[in-house]
């Protein structure tokens, strides 16, 4: 992998005039001049941008819901331009800010393809030698010359990612576009993304998903309130955003995978400190029978270890528990915790939390102690 | 880099000739998509217009006067004025309707100005074809300074695009303008000579006759009759004498271009924004 730089974005500001009155007409900027009222408000997305994407990179940027990504990507496509500070792109570039941009319901899916091969910048005959690779990927042969209008909502979005990654471009930047089409497609979407992951196409990819963010990227930035928060591996970067918005939740969600009137459980967490985990668990078991609680760590959907309470301490009525979890046990990560209500008779389940909610516990440290969820004791012998 | 997308020598770059291919060509397929008789309709429209005139102002109203072929001069006149309405309206609208590509794609804006003016022009060439065939029928004379017309016609698509420039950066902005533009072709409709001969003003009095000569728009319809149906016609030239006013509607063609240009230009930046 060369350390050519790919795009190098220097101090990028930029501020939007979100205007105050519904209308944008002539009689309002006539009132508003006279009146000395500005009529917008200044709003500014991003704050002083910087960072650079070296060549082969498949570069993430994660951020919340206005917290900027989005622009400093239209800044990246050249759709906005930035108010200061410069942005310099080395190689072709390809944006997917929305996939399908352009496509038109009356044209024929064929037709689809050569307008938006147009928009993007490529001629006639560079869009014809990718033509049948682009068609291969989608899988939508026979329905090229039919109009778009009668392709389904899956096709329409499988022609366009096609037409995405098939694009023979240096930089391909992509905007939450992971969850497209049916299972088999999904499947030779993410075998695409690990390819690209080892190849030389430089990748810049805007997602919400921390999953694929961990999966296919090599880097990834933390954009927060219109600045980077955070630089670093996908690992390091995941984890930062789990622990800002997902713990910052905690409580509020109800996580409750099965309850009733009379039995439920709940669960909370105190990250005390860098070793130590508290989980509470609160408890109803008003079913007459003795019940014990069964606490689950997952990472990643899998489980990786439980702990029964005591069954000969059987829980009834209303009632709290708190269990410890030692951190030291794990890798860096971030792990879920769950909890179940069941019957010590025949393990029936009487109530649960849901395993992969958002009862969430971080454990930070460097990417080479990534070996895995468990830490195993060093004890080699030479 | 980002690259200043208005530079002169980018206009006829490879990839924007692409696009304009394609955005035209895609216009046009749209255009009579689900109609019966689809292409049909752009030599019909002509021909139905044409019928209107004849019984209208040729029959009956007869205010032509002593001009040869007056129902082919006022088809001519009516297809250029068509033109023109639906080159700056079609323009005006160009920008802010493709918005969602705008906000999207990097690509120069001023493209999607010139498409939207190309597609009236196509629609322009097909009248063209009708109007010949009722010179033909009417038995008109053409001379060799017909030949002429193709420069007229390149002088009225700058207009209306430079016009088109202009008006759809300002929609950008203030979206009263096509209200008010249509307003306003509907009034320079009156104030161009199509309908009437130039004659009629004259008679009433000279001086406002000069004054509406001075309109691009006239001095374009004029000497396109001029050139193809009949030297009758009062052209701008000739209601000034071959005196030097005779060049203001040049002049302010050459005006309104540059300074539409940089109006645009100075606008484009932020179209994505605003849009």
């Amino acid at each position: 992998m060369s350390k050519e730089p790919a795009i190098i974005i220097k101090d990028v500001e930029k501020s939007f005039k979100i205007p105050l009155d519904k209308t944008s007409g002539i009689k309002q900027h006539i009132v508003n001049f006279y009146k000395r009222k500005k009529g917008y408000r200044e709003f500014t997305a991003l704050n002083g941008v910087s960072f650079e994407v070296k060549k082969g990179e498949f570069f993430g940027i994660v951020g919340c819901n206005g917290s900027g990504k989005s622009t400093l990507l239209k800044i990246l496509a050249g759709v906005y331009n930035p108010d200061t500070g410069g942005v310099a792109v080395n190689g072709s570039l390809t944006p997917f800010i929305e996939l399908g941009v352009g496509f038109n319901p009356e044209l024929s899916g064929r037709e689809n393809i050569f307008l938006n091969g147009a928009l993007l910048g490529f001629s006639r005959e560079e869009m014809e030698a990718m033509y049948d690779d682009i068609v291969d990927f989608a899988e939508l042969h026979d329905f090229m010359e039919e109009r778009l209008k009668n392709y389904s909502s899956g096709m329409q979005v499988r022609l366009a990612f096609s037409i995405a990654v098939r694009a023979k471009s240096d930089i391909l930047i992509l905007d939450e576009v992971l969850a497209v089409g049916d299972a088999a497609f999904q499947q030779k979407c993410s075998n695409y993304f690990e390819d690209v992951k080892n190849g030389d196409q430089t990748v810049v990819l805007v997602s919400h998903n921390m999953e694929a963010v961990k999966r296919y990227c090599t880097r990834a930035v933390y954009i927060k309130n219109g600045k980077i928060h955070k630089e670093g591996s996908p690992y390091e970067i995941a984890d930062a955003y789990t622990m800002d918005n997902i713990l910052g939740t905690e409580g509020v969600e109800n996580d409750a995978l099965y309850e009733n009137k009379k039995n439920y459980v709940r669960v909370s967490i105190e990250d005390e400190d860098r070793k130590h985990v508290k989980v509470n668990v609160d408890y109803k078991n008003t079913s007459g029978d003795d019940c014990f609680a069964r606490l689950s760590v997952m990472n990643n959907g899998q489980g990786l270890a439980n702990i029964d309470s005591d069954k000969n301490k059987p829980l009834r009525g209303a009632g709290k528990l708190q269990f410890t979890i030692d951190k030291t046990l794990f890798n860096p990560n971030d792990y879920s915790v769950g909890v179940g209500l069941y019957k010590v008779s025949n393990l029936e389940m009487m109530a649960a939390t849901r395993a992969m909610g958002r009862k969430i516990f971080v454990v930070e440290g460097t990417d080479e102690d990534r070996t895995g969820a468990l830490k195993l004791k060093d004890t080699w012998q030479y | 880099m980002i690259t200043d997308n208005m530079k002169i020598s980018n206009i006829f770059s490879r990839r924007n000739r692409i696009l304009l291919r394609e955005l035209v060509i895609t216009d046009f397929k749209l255009r009579y998509q689900g109609s019966v008789l689809g292409f049909a309709w752009s030599l019909l429209k002509p021909l139905f217009l044409f019928a209107i005139l004849f019984t209208v102002f040729g029959m009956l109203l007869k205010i032509g006067g002593t001009l040869p072929h007056y129902p082919v001069y006022l088809l001519l006149g009516i297809v250029l004025w068509t033109y023109f309405n639906e080159a700056t309206s079609q323009g005006l609208s160009a920008i802010v309707d493709r918005g969602d590509l705008i906000r999207k794609i990097n690509f120069p804006k001023y493209i999607i100005v010139i498409s939207s003016t190309l597609s009236a022009l196509i629609n322009l060439c097909f009248n063209l074809v009708i109007v010949l065939f009722f010179m033909w029928i009417n038995g008109v004379d053409v001379h060799w300074y017909a030949l002429l017309l193709p420069f007229v016609i390149l002088e009225l698509y700058i207009f209306s695009l430079a016009l088109a420039f202009f008006l759809s950066a300002f929609y950008v902005k203030f979206r009263d303008i096509s209200h008010l533009w249509e307003v306003l072709l509907q009034g320079a409709f009156y104030a161009t000579p199509i309908l009437y001969p130039v004659s009629i003003v004259i008679d009433i009095n000279e001086f406002a006759a000069k004054v509406l000569m001075l309109n691009p728009a006239a001095q374009i319809i004029q000497d396109a009759r001029y050139l193809l149906i009949t030297p009758e016609t009062t052209t701008t030239s000739i209601i000034f004498k071959d005196f030097w006013y005779m060049y203001i509607p040049f002049v302010i063609v050459g005006l309104v271009i540059i300074g539409a240009s940089i109006y645009f230009k100075r606008n484009s930046g932020k179209f994505a924004e605003n849009v």
